[in-house]
């Protein structure tokens, strides 16, 4: 699956990535994994909502291969 | 209706000329402007906006057509700049063209509020003293 980060995020893990995901892992497990990797992230876990192929999903979702996830820091538009 | 995310300059009259039609009678624009300070007093240089372009339009798209739902007759236009902006810029137009203004009126105030809360746009301060910090919307909802 191809990664996604944006603003603040985008400064912590790149702007994307290709990432190996297990067999049923979960877009949370896909977070907690980046929270590992880079631990100043976990500030951001209240606030940081995911999308899967362009739409909002929850924590809960499974990750699939070609999929792309995208890690959305709280908006500031307008 | 346009709904765009764009780099280059607004061209907020070449907006309301493609909006405006023959059965409307009033249009209202309304557009968010880099202002030289940030709400703390602190002296800002510019702003910074990114978006995650395809969801931004496709919120855009979802504003119109709600508004298109209850307002049918209301023409619009949602257009959001990225990249880095100045002072006096324009980085945002709502316009909205009805037969009277009350609707006009009514689906640009609709269009900017919903836009703030739910179009994922990204806005940096820059400050003149060199630092940059990434601005929340109060109405920016947390994970449920």
């Amino acid at each position: 699956m191809r990664l996604f980060a944006f603003a603040r995020l985008r400064e912590l893990l790149g702007e994307r990535r290709d990432v190996a995901v297990a067999d049923g892992a979960t877009v949370g497990d896909l977070w907690e994994a980046l929270v590992r990797e880079e631990p100043r992230l976990t500030e951001f876990a209240r606030g940081t909502r995911f999308a899967r192929n362009d739409r909002l999903c929850s924590a809960e979702v499974p990750v699939r291969d070609g999929d792309e996830i995208a890690l959305l820091p709280p908006f500031g538009g307008g | 209706m346009i709904c765009e995310i764009v780099r280059e300059a607004i061209d907020v009259r070449a907006i309301e000329a493609s909006v405006l039609a023959p059965s409307c009678g009033g249009i209202v624009s309304f557009c968010g402007v880099v202002r030289e300070r940030a709400d703390d007093g602190r002296e800002v240089e510019g702003l910074y906006y990114e978006a995650h372009e395809g969801m931004a339009r496709a919120s855009f798209m979802a504003i119109a057509e709600e508004v298109r739902a209850t307002m049918p007759e209301v023409r619009l236009a949602i257009v959001h700049r990225v990249g880095a902006l100045s002072i006096g810029e324009v980085a945002v137009a709502v316009v909205a063209a009805a037969p009277h203004r009350a609707e006009a009126f009514a689906a640009a105030r609709f269009a900017i509020d919903a836009l703030k809360e739910r179009s994922p746009i990204w806005k940096q301060e820059r400050y003149c003293d060199g630092e940059r910090v990434w601005v929340e919307n109060r109405c920016s909802g947390e994970r449920q």
